[in-house]
């Protein structure tokens, strides 16, 4: 009787500490989130935060330098550079989260596939994975929109297709290596069927590895767009992108460095902040990670 | 013709009908492009309330047998190559893969020697228990959860209230091991198959946890289908005892007849190999040697490579023969058992 009180004593919770305190004692992925979280609200409350339409045209202020008016100067047609910046955002980071959440979510599930079943469908799954991955991102991208043509929906799609196979390598890597655990067996001597142990049993276990992976697949994403947009396969103009606001700033390079230079320092606020967080989240799901 | 007469002769005394019947069962396996039997003509019936425990090393065949039963061998390395397992009622090996797979969690259940890694890590302990009902019952995840904390208090889980929610990694080996027994019997399954089910435990722990075993099999009226290679738990818990080496089963019997009279040379060398407190400590005495692989498996009997008692006629295979005036204790041996 007393024994058992005893075993029953302590509460459920002795858990080691927490990976949100291991992430965040290194400050890197705090510090990522936060930037994340407030380029985010930037982009989404665009509307009502842009100081000016990003679309105006003033001539008569055309090439302006910041100014307290013109937080980042104005372009060559008198648009607000600040303005255009803030509403680019949300081309960027609309197509950057879609492109890489459709990656993750159709690579995880075939690589989920291509490792638990092995066998024929796996050197299928691999070879074609392995024919993907040998175009580098950017040519992939720029070869699939040239042929598609620069829409928001071809964008999207042609960085999903190159997120893809990286997505479907990473979840076949893990899930091989999951089928070999025992609770793997155990589910089998349970009866429960493939779908279940794929997704029920196999996928939670592996999203550690397919969410960092993701975090630094967005900042790829979000390149990616802005360098297409650079070389004008992006969202046509007048939408503002980031990628764009630097190309139309480059006509004007010497004169008014202040187009390239703002969006510019966006792109790498962006890329830095989800590689911190990235690189948080992988230091906070790795258990070899020194505490 | 004579497997059947194998058959009727190794039935266990009791009238009730076997929970689980296997008949001449032989499992081969793939090595190098080659298929061979790594278990040879197994037969062996579990009634309800009884236990068999099937012993022999490493490589003998005994998690093999018990794979075979679950269906469970792996595709394309492993197969049945003749014989029939009956679980209650139903023939696995006639049976459809969806067949087999609506059997395993719901009238046979498995337990495992590593209850650390046997659980999912990342989902609740109580869900896990709850999911063989979600999966073979149809029942919805509250109800399923109601049962779930009834049979973590079967297994003697303290608090389970508590813990239905808890992770497995906030359990101990001991109580992680009764949550694995509560998910092999969530289904009220006629058969459990513990596959060394204490070697990952402590003593102290082993003996908690064989208790609750046999408390639960006479209250279910489980039958329990034993793999160990610990004789210690064999003569504590088993009622028959099945000896295999080598994919053969070599001795089978009660297990009071056989601790009393091992017969087979293989037998007699495992409790010679087995530290025993009740006797003045002496040197162990190994068996020389080691189990042969498979394609290096002696025709004959697969003994008789290390068996001291070799005589010529061992090349030839010997039958499971009874023992004069022990009908159910047999013995596979041209010496002990002409």
């Amino acid at each position: 009787m007393s024994a058992a009180a005893a075993v029953a004593a302590p509460p459920v919770a002795i858990a080691a500490p927490s990976a949100w305190k291991r992430a965040t004692r290194s400050g890197g992925l705090a510090i990522g989130l936060v930037l994340v979280v407030a380029m985010a609200l930037i982009a989404l409350l665009a509307p009502w935060i842009s100081p000016y339409d990003p679309d105006a045209q003033d001539v008569i202020m055309k090439l302006e330098p910041p100014s307290a008016e013109h937080w980042f100067g104005t372009d060559a047609f008198g648009r607000d550079v600040l303005s255009r910046v803030i509403w680019g955002s949300r081309v960027s980071l609309f197509v950057g989260t879609v492109a890489t959440l459709a990656g993750v979510l159709i690579g995880t599930i075939i690589g989920i596939i291509s490792g638990y079943y092995g066998g024929i469908v796996d050197k299928l799954i691999t070879a074609a994975t392995d024919v993907l991955l040998s175009f580098p991102q950017l040519i992939m991208g720029l070869i699939l929109v040239a042929v598609l043509g620069p829409t928001l929906f071809n964008l999207i799609l042609a960085i999903t297709i190159t997120a893809v196979p990286a997505f479907i390598r990473v979840a076949r890597g893990s899930t091989l290596a999951m089928k070999e655990r025992d609770f793997i067996d155990a589910c089998r001597a349970l009866g429960f069927g493939d779908l279940r142990i794929m997704f029920l049993h196999v996928m939670p276990n592996i999203m550690d590895e397919v969410v960092v992976m993701g975090s630094l697949w967005l900042a790829a994403a979000i390149r990616t767009e802005s360098t297409l947009a650079f070389i004008g396969l992006g969202v046509p103009p007048p939408t503002a992108t980031w990628g764009g606001i630097i190309r139309e700033g480059f006509d004007n390079l010497l004169d008014a460095p202040w187009l390239s230079v703002f969006p510019s320092l966006a792109i790498l606020a962006v890329m830095i902040a989800l590689n911190l967080v990235g690189d948080g989240l992988r230091d906070a799901t790795d258990p070899r990670t020194p505490q | 013709m004579s497997a059947l007469a194998a058959v009727a002769v190794v039935e266990s005394p009791s009238s009730e009908p076997a929970a689980i019947a296997v008949d001449g069962l032989t499992t081969s396996i793939r090595i190098a492009g080659n298929w061979y039997d790594a278990v040879r003509d197994v037969s062996f019936t579990v009634s309800r309330r009884e236990t068999l425990a099937l012993v022999g090393e490493s490589g003998c065949g005994k998690s093999l047998t018990a794979l075979s039963v679950m269906g469970l061998l792996p595709a394309g390395v492993g197969r049945i190559s003749s014989g029939r397992i009956v679980v209650d009622g139903v023939d696995m090996t006639a049976a459809t893969e969806a067949g087999r797979q609506a059997m395993r969690g719901d009238r046979i259940g498995m337990i495992f020697q590593e209850p650390m890694t046997s659980l999912n890590p990342v989902l609740p302990v109580g869900f896990q228990i709850a999911e063989a009902l979600i999966e073979h019952r149809g029942m919805n995840r509250r109800a399923a959860q109601k049962r779930a904390l009834e049979l973590m208090e079967l297994v003697r889980i303290p608090a389970a209230g508590q813990r239905l929610d808890a992770y497995p990694h906030q359990f101990s080996g001991g109580m992680r091991q009764r949550v694995m027994i509560a998910i092999a019997l969530a289904c009220s399954p006629k058969v459990l198959i513990a596959d060394e089910p204490t070697t990952a435990l402590d003593v102290t722990i082993q003996a908690q946890v064989l208790a609750l075993l046999a408390d639960l099999q006479a209250r279910e009226g489980l039958a329990v289908l034993l793999i160990t290679h610990n004789l210690g738990v064999v003569a504590s818990v088993a009622d028959r005892v099945m000896v295999m080496y080598g994919g053969d089963v070599v001795e089978s019997g009660p297990v009071k007849a056989f601790f009393r009279r091992p017969t087979h040379p293989y037998s007699e060398a495992l409790l010679a190999a087995m530290p025993r407190v009740d006797r003045p400590s002496e040197a162990l005495a190994p068996i020389p040697g080691q189990v042969p692989t498979l394609p290096d498996m002696p025709s004959g009997c697969r003994y008789q490579s290390r068996c001291p008692l070799r005589i010529e006629k061992c090349a030839e295979r010997p039958p499971l023969n009874p023992l004069p005036g022990a009908p159910e204790h047999r013995v596979r041996c041209w010496v002990r058992a002409p």
